[in-house]
């Protein structure tokens, strides 16, 4: 499989990541070279291998329904770049 | 299971009948105290990013831990919905951009829910039950909120509500009007309700449903269908889907076409719209959480569960029906809401007087389905949160019982009950006020004897029209107060006219 | 071959200790030493600091650190020196320590060496950091790498390549100390602190180890939390140390690892005293030596170092076979599924909405995309959006299920070989010894991958694996061997390490160019 440059802007878009129009033919080139790497494992006989979820067996611990943190806005918004009244602001969002 | 909607289900168009076809994802709240994979407060409301821990706000290395209580609360509402509860469950990772979406992605459970197939009984009238099968019911993270109104040109967002658990409860498309739709809703929140699992305040958004609609011609395969997204009342429910079928309608007789899209109900417009803009090439990239192990419990943990679970409606609608030997109506209606349910129970069950006549359980429904719940209802309560103890409807039912006091003198005495003496015992009342029925045949043959010797026309109109016996009741009750025991006077009034 | 017992170990320098220790003399000194001299009260935790913060402000060209924290240095030094007065003195106490910078750390700027985390100043300390701050370590700064640990020789960080202190034979040349983990495994080789925390994703701890002349484990999945260490690939991340020889690994090891119920992937099994591994016996053990890692085209002299490391390690009385593990080839290409998609995922959050950097846009996609593309560099967005694809509908089955399929397959191999009596399993750490800044990777991003050729299965199949300098190259250069072990065996891997270090040839660091 590979990937034209119609589809290197479509993934580009679902990863948020902007690209301009000459560096698509470039990173066309660099993600085939990375898909026909890869490629090699189409030839792997995979039938009746159960996928991996976990690699170590081991079962889930779940945690107490307790409440121990929160309470302060402030450690929660100290890194954001644009804060107001404790709220994050973000461009207006047309819904 | 109900694949065909009855003839007056049918919805007329222009070319003939059309059958909607319903199907609801109910996202519902789950009761904890902490969120599904932080220890953030679950609470509604709160200070803007207060209810929020480092997982909640997607720090860097942040790392989700499940809440061992919601998993609980998701197999206990498996287990009211009759469903299969599944031992081993993944949960994945949906993957899209929001700024209320903080981790850019919502843990979820794609393709292995934690509870899979179950069935609701549904009443949609008294005369008419449906079964409406589920498909799944799985655990999933809650966005934050974004606040659109603060600024013309900017968004505000409080990751308050981020990471809260909700149980997402897709049903099969069974139902077939708006009525079917509604009752659906009402008994997944009865059924919550009951188990503790979800409190169903649809207000603050606890239990919000997303209706799939779709129309065709009876007998016909599925029609294609739209999903209206987020609608947040009963009563919308309806409302939306009558909208969004008569549009599907109006478009297929115009020889147009449906397409499949997600939609918005406005109800102040009545009218759904489309949400283009949320629609645009999702691809959510459905992957395992790494950071989570696939969920496992073993059987012995739901038994345990199974064997504390309450009543549910069902199982108490069918008690009642044999233990008070109550109307399926009653029971019904009863149980729809829990606490009632109990404080009917409270009330039947209440010790009476010694040695007084066992308690008529459908006079208390009766009152506590009519008068009592139309007083609950004035003042916006639930009929178990009134200060009306279940002791003084007992003893109002006992009085009129043993025959102290007539239905009418009840009425009043419950009057007083909700005004002046609001913790009164009702015997008290009843003797304190001398509002005893008047028993005494002799007492009351004397105002009878005396009305007809002072009514002689009337005496004479009766005898060509025993209507007029009314007439004579009316009289004899105002000149005793309406203590006069009814049948008595009746008994009296017959012999005396020689009627 | 002679094999020294392990009370003559090569580090110890009895004359050293006795003597007046001069600031210089004592960055010499192992973790093991600094820590016995600390015990010994021989010298002062402040001391000790201000030798490393000395060492470090010489070797700014090295760029290593991405910030110095000589200030939080010499204040724990202080408060370490009270509490080896006072007699509350913990196994690492004043032993100063660079912390890589993919590890959050409460106060202190956490960038995983990119723009994106520009300026984000952490509220909180992560697990394994705090777990060494319990224990009495100092924290000197935070250590360069690649962004997002992505790279295999420090050279995608925003803050510019590493240097290693290592050159060629008669050449100038900047050479690469390897990555991720190219500052932790260069400040450590230039002796600029006496251990440092890294990360192992496919090699990041084990190939920087390697080329620089260091001790580095990755140990199994599970044993250290990985909670407050910024993501790669949640299913392959791990901490581990590296360090100047393996006993002050294992002393690292012990404090770092340990359950943590705020990571539902840790494991809750008691943290053996790995130091006591070191040095112990390993007659009898039966070390697999795996057909599928001799590559075509391998050079000679790994072929040799290799051929060495099995006869130290018969001669130290363990047992060598021939084992095979069939599905190696596909472990690198199946990596590069499973990484990027994870990682895809998991860098998602940085959006510019809570933290780090925000590059306005017209609206709040153009604001995410306008912020990615600034914040992310060329290797990381490379990634993102291979793993996108791979996630991508109609592909997801094809790429990322059947990668964890083969995935199980590499395991099931491993676990085979286990059954059968297998101990540890011993091979070359990397294909070739250090090159040159700028050499690898510019045309084809796979020519750089296949550094990770040999490390990589370690991570699929979430192993231990050791890195131990074993040799030089023809041109002088360090090259190490790795060891493998089953889940939770750091212990057999450590005593087969010291094996290897106490027979392997001393290898010399050049003389102080940078300084």
């Amino acid at each position: 499989m590979s990937v034209d440059q119609a589809t290197v802007r479509r993934i580009a878009h679902l990863a948020r990541i902007k690209v301009a129009d000459e560096e698509v033919p470039h990173l066309a080139q660099e993600l085939n070279a990375i898909l026909a790497f890869i490629e090699e494992l189409s030839s792997v006989d995979v039938e009746g291998v159960e996928p991996m979820t976990s690699v170590m067996p081991m079962q889930m611990k779940l945690r107490a329904d307790v409440v121990t943190e929160g309470g302060e806005a402030d450690p929660i918004v100290a890194n954001a770049p644009a804060v107001e009244d404790h709220f994050f602001v973000v461009p207006k969002v047309v819904e | 299971m109900n694949t065909h909607a009855k003839p007056s289900k049918l919805i007329k168009g222009a070319t003939g009948d059309w059958e909607v076809v319903i199907g609801m994802e109910v996202h519902a709240q789950v009761t904890s105290k902490a969120k599904l994979f932080s220890g953030a407060s679950a609470e509604y409301g709160g200070e803007p990013n207060t209810h929020v821990s480092l997982v909640d706000a997607a720090m860097p290395g942040m790392l989700p831990v499940i809440n061992e209580e919601c998993v609980a609360q998701a197999v206990r509402t498996g287990l009211g919905l009759k469903a299969q509860i599944n031992l081993r469950s993944v949960f994945d990772r949906k993957n899209y951009f929001y700024p209320d979406l903080p981790q850019g992605y919502q843990i979820s459970q794609y393709k292995s829910p934690i509870v899979g197939e179950g069935i609701v009984t549904v009443d949609v009238s008294p005369s008419e039950q449906i079964a409406v099968g589920i498909e799944r019911l799985h655990l999933e993270q809650d966005a934050g909120k974004s606040l659109h109104d603060q600024s013309a040109t900017e968004s505000f967002v409080d990751l308050n509500r981020s990471g809260v658990a909700l149980m997402e409860i897709v049903s099969k498309p069974d139902m077939r009007s708006a009525d079917e739709a509604r009752a659906y809703v009402t008994k997944l929140r009865t059924i919550l309700r009951y188990l503790g699992t979800c409190d169903g305040n649809m207000e603050e958004g606890s239990l919000r449903a997303d209706v799939n609609v779709s129309v065709r011609r009876p007998g016909e395969p599925l029609g294609t269908r739209c999903e209206i997204k987020n609608v947040n009342s009963i009563r919308f429910i309806g409302q939306a889907i009558e909208t969004e079928a008569r549009r599907q309608i109006d478009i297929i007789e115009d020889g147009g076409k449906i397409d499949q899209e997600t939609r918005l109900f406005d109800p102040g417009r009545g009218e759904t719209r489309s949400m283009r803009s949320k629609e645009e090439a999702h691809d959510y990239r459905y992957f395992p959480d790494p950071d989570l192990l696939p969920l496992e419990f073993d059987q012995a943990f739901v038994d345990g569960l199974a064997a504390h679970l309450p009543e549910l409606p069902d199982a108490k609608k069918a008690r009642f029906i044999t233990q008070y030997g109550l109307p399926a109506y009653d029971a019904g209606v009863l149980v729809a809401d829990r606490e009632t349910a109990d404080y009917f129970e409270a009330t039947v069950s209440h010790a009476g007087k010694p040695g007084g006549a066992p308690r008529d359980a459908k006079a208390v429904a009766n009152w506590i389905m009519g008068d009592v719940a139309a007083y609950a209802n004035s003042i916006g309560s639930p009929v178990a949160q009134t200060h009306l103890q279940p002791a003084q409807i007992a003893a109002l039912v006992d009085l009129i019982g043993d025959g102290t006091i007539s239905g009418k003198i009840a009425k009043d005495l419950l009057a007083i009950l909700i005004t002046e003496e609001r913790d009164g015992d009702p015997y008290a009342i009843v003797e304190k006020r001398g509002m005893k029925q008047v028993t005494d045949l002799g007492a009351i043959e004397k105002v009878v004897d005396a009305i007809i010797a002072a009514n002689p026309d009337k005496v004479a109109q009766a005898l060509a029209k025993p209507s007029m016996l009314g007439w004579f009741v009316g009289q004899v009750m105002k000149q005793t107060g309406g203590k006069a025991n009814p049948q008595a006077v009746n008994d009296l009034l017959k012999t005396k006219l020689g009627l | 071959m002679g094999f020294p017992s392990p009370a003559s170990g090569r580090r110890e320098k009895p004359d050293l200790l006795k003597k007046e220790l001069s600031l210089t003399d004592v960055t010499e000194l192992s973790l093991a030493e600094a820590r016995d001299a600390l015990v010994k009260k021989e010298i002062s935790a402040v001391d000790l600091a201000k030798a490393q913060i000395g060492a470090i402000e010489q070797a700014r060209a090295l760029n290593c650190f991405i910030v110095e924290t000589p200030e939080k240095a010499l204040a724990m030094a202080a408060q370490s020196d009270a509490r080896l007065a006072s007699g509350d003195a913990g196994p690492l106490e004043g032993v100063p320590l660079g912390i890589k910078d993919l590890y959050c750390t409460k106060g202190v700027q956490t960038t995983a060496a990119s723009h994106i985390l520009k300026g984000f100043v952490p509220t909180y300390e992560s697990t394994v950091s705090a777990n060494l701050w319990r224990d009495g370590a100092v924290m000197l700064g935070k250590l360069n790498l690649d962004e997002f640990a992505m790279g295999s020789s420090n050279e995608t960080s925003y803050f510019g390549p590493v240097t290693s202190p290592w050159r060629r034979s008669g050449s100038n040349v900047r050479l690469v100390p390897g990555g991720s983990s190219g500052g932790s495994a260069a400040a450590v080789a230039a002796r600029l602190c006496y251990g440092a925390t890294a990360t192992d994703t496919g090699g990041s701890i084990r190939q920087p180890a390697a080329f620089t002349g260091t001790v580095g484990i990755k140990p199994t999945y599970g044993r250290c939390s990985r909670w407050g260490i910024v993501a790669f690939a949640s299913s392959l991340d791990q901490a581990g140390p590296i360090a100047r020889s393996v006993r002050d690994a294992a002393i690292l090891m012990r404090s770092m690892a340990g359950y943590d119920p705020k990571d539902t992937t840790s494991v809750d099994v008691p943290v053996p005293n790995y130091e006591a591994a070191v040095g112990a016996s390993v007659k009898g053990k039966v070390i697999g030596i795996p057909k599928e890692y001799r590559l075509d085209g391998m050079s000679a002299e790994i072929e040799k170092l290799w051929a060495e490391g099995i006869a130290w390690l018969k001669a130290a009385g363990a047992t060598i076979v021939d084992i095979s593990l069939p599905h190696t080839r596909y472990a690198l290409p199946a990596y590069y599924i499973v990484a990027p998609a994870e990682a895809s995922s998991n860098l998602a959050r940085y959006d510019g909405v809570r933290y780090g950097l925000r590059v306005p846009g017209k609206d709040v996609a153009d604001l995410y995309e306008n912020t990615r593309a600034a914040g992310f560099g060329k290797e990381v967005r490379r990634r993102v959006m291979i793993g996108t694809y791979v996630l991508s509908a109609g592909y997801y089955d094809a790429y990322y299920v059947r990668a964890q399929k083969i995935r199980t397959l590499i395991k099931r191999d491993f676990e085979t070989v286990f059954a059968d009596g297998v101990d540890a399993i011993l091979t070359p750490a990397t294909p070739s010894a250090a090159f040159g800044v700028g050499e690898k990777g510019e045309a084809d991003p796979v020519e750089m991958y296949l550094n990770d050729i040999f490390t990589v299965t370690v991570n699929m199949a979430g192993l231990p694996g050791i890195a131990i300098p074993a040799g030089t190259s023809s041109e002088g250069l360090p090259l190490a061997l790795q060891l493998i072990g089953r889940a939770f065996e750091e212990e057999t891997l450590f005593s087969l390490a010291s094996v290897i270090e106490q027979s392997a040839p001393k290898i010399e660091l050049p003389p102080k160019w940078w300084a």
